[in-house]
């Protein structure tokens, strides 16, 4: 019997591997020959694991305990900034090109130990720094609905991966919304931990007080149980919360009549595309004719949340990426002494995209301007996370757009950075407060594009968020797959 | 402020970039547009409010100080351009 591969959840291919009635084997042999078949068009991945991924999955045919494991057999895919022992990590970067790191991720590793595959590495913008994907030193990635089309970023690899069918499931980041702008672009469930919910152990670091590692899926269910695997305190993370992990893919059923849902005015204001717009207001009147409770919620200070983010997000950047120097890994230019090196190792490993992040980080720390711009930042940013958490004394989640828009043109962005950064204007608060988000397809616009709609929860409120999502989906129905597959 | 090609020759030597000329223009622009984007934040009144910090409230996390395994000097080197037995060799640092 031929394999729908993009029928498969992971959940049910767990089941059907642990019963025998699917062999992991055969499963990893129609995914290689998906991506083997599609990717030269949709470039979604930059590594492919195949000898690896067949010994894997024979061995766990092999493996009556590891065909019991919560993700048996489960091909994954994970983005390239996730760093896997022995294999390069290249962060969609020159600068990283020959790099094989010696660790892996402690989210990869906790995947492979709950039986998943590892079937490869898929691209992303350099660094994790962009929302189209198109800062990839290496390849295009093309929206899987669309071709002319962007998937989104910095995870449009891994959402391009899902979408189009050849995983059920992708990890990707989220700095500023990299999980869930891409999985809204390209029709898939995109969630975003709370900070410190994951482990941000061998992932490489973009803005550490704002990165996330989550899952990219096609269910709601499939989001739960990936969080529930990948989340957790962990030693070699100290910023890892010391808190129980829930099962939360046994505990997503709900009554809408119990759901208070704060809407952001703003969020459906000004700048929003009156196709998402019309989608996500109909979602919203199908959760209130169920019974759930809509209130209108200000967040005063939302409106500097752009500038707040892009002000710490590149600050931050700037120091992490200091360590790319190209004495211990990574490029090396030659040069004639230590300080040429540096200066030409940097320059000629960074793309542009990088370059201006790293300058703007550089300039918002230097001496002089640090408390006109990073300081009020920080400041501002604890405004930020006092109108969240006046927010949630009145409603269980707040719900709106994941971005202003559906999928734009390849190469629309690209010339006008500051545009390319307003379009992550729903996503970068919950990066800010550290807050749990998720992106569920809820609709396509005239042009059939995926819209995708963003519910943000409380601190740990990963169980509420996952619930909402889980009644959307279920009112919504079925959606996608998309074209390609 | 006036951010043209000085200005980031400036914050590029900070930064450790070697920018060419047609790049410095182009970035000299964009980061203008961005700088005064980053304006509008002096619009909120900051008075009394604390910088952000542990947006969770996690506070400091400590370990037993004990010896623990670490990296293999090997592994630590595979990656580098040069080596000299347990060493990373890097060139001169005191230019001619």
């Amino acid at each position: 019997m031929a394999i729908k591969l993009g029928e498969l959840t992971c959940a049910g291919t767990a089941r059907s591997v642990a019963s025998g009635d699917l062999s992991a084997s055969e499963l990893i042999d129609s995914t290689l020959d998906a991506i083997t078949a599609q990717d030269e068009n949709l470039g979604a991945f930059l590594a492919v694991y195949g000898k690896q991924a067949r010994q894997r999955a024979q061995q766990i045919d092999s493996d009556a305990d590891l065909r019991r494991q919560p993700l048996a057999g489960v091909p994954i895919a994970v983005k390239d900034n996730l760093c896997v022992a022995g294999h390069q990590t290249t962060a969609g970067s020159r600068i990283l090109e020959p790099f094989s790191p010696p660790f892996t991720a402690t989210a990869v590793e906790r995947l492979e130990s709950a039986g998943a595959v590892l079937i490869g590495k898929t691209n992303l913008d350099e660094f994790a720094m962009g929302s189209s994907t198109e800062n990839s030193a290496f390849r295009k990635t093309t929206n899987p609905w669309d071709a002319s089309r962007v998937p989104g970023g910095s995870s449009g690899g891994s959402a391009a991966a899902v979408a189009s069918g050849v995983v059920a499931g992708a990890l990707g980041s989220d700095t500023g919304g990299s999980i869930r702008q891409p999985a809204a672009f390209c029709g898939v469930v995109g969630l975003k931990p709370t900070y410190g919910r994951v482990s941000r152990y061998g992932l490489v670091a973009f803005a550490s007080s704002l990165d996330q590692i989550g899952p990219l899926t096609r269910t709601v269910e499939d989001a739960a149980l990936i969080l529930s695997v990948i989340a957790g305190n962990d030693s070699k993370d100290s910023t890892t919360l010391p808190v129980p992990v829930p099962a939360f893919q046994n505990d997503l059923e709900s009554d809408a009549s119990d759901l208070k849902i704060g809407v952001p005015e703003a969020w459906l204001g000004k700048g929003v595309d009156p196709d998402v717009k019309r989608e996500v207001t109909a979602v919203l009147a199908e959760l209130e004719t169920a019974g759930a409770e809509l209130r209108p919620i200000e967040l005063p200070h939302e409106e500097f949340a752009v500038a707040t983010y892009y002000v710490i997000a590149t600050a931050e950047a700037s120091s992490n990426l200091a360590r790319y120097d190209g004495v211990r890994y990574g490029f090396r230019a030659e040069s004639n002494d230590l300080a040429d090196m540096y200066a030409n190792t940097r320059s000629g490993g960074f793309g542009n995209e990088v370059k201006r992040r790293i300058l703007l980080g550089t300039f918002v720390l230097s001496a002089g301007y640090y408390d006109a711009y990073y300081g009020r930042a920080q400041c501002v940013r604890t405004l930020l996370c006092k109108d969240f958490n006046q927010a949630f004394r009145d409603v269980d989640v707040l719900v709106g757009p994941t971005a202003p828009s559906t999928a734009f043109a390849i190469g629309e962005k690209t010339n006008n950075p500051l545009e390319m950064y307003l379009s992550d204007v729903f996503t970068v608060t919950a990066n800010l407060a550290g807050l749990p988000g998720i992106s569920v397809p809820c609709g396509q616009d005239d042009a059939g594009l995926p819209v995708g709609l963003q519910i943000i929860g409380p601190a740990l409120g990963e169980a509420k968020i996952l619930k909402a999502a889980r009644l959307i989906e279920q009112l919504r129905g079925p959606f996608g797959p998309a074209p390609i597959v | 402020m006036s951010v043209g090609p000085e200005f980031v020759d400036y914050v590029a030597k900070l930064a450790k970039l070697q920018l060419a000329d047609d790049e410095k223009d182009a970035l000299a622009s964009d980061l203008a547009g961005v700088l005064e984007f980053f304006e509008q934040l002096d619009q909120v009144d900051i008075t009394d409010v604390p910088p952000a910090k542990h947006v969770i409230g996690l506070s400091n996390v400590e370990r037993p100080d004990a010896k623990s395994s670490s990296l293999p000097t090997d592994k630590a080197l595979a990656n580098t351009a040069d080596t000299d037995e347990d060493h990373f060799v890097v060139p001169k640092v005191l230019p001619d």
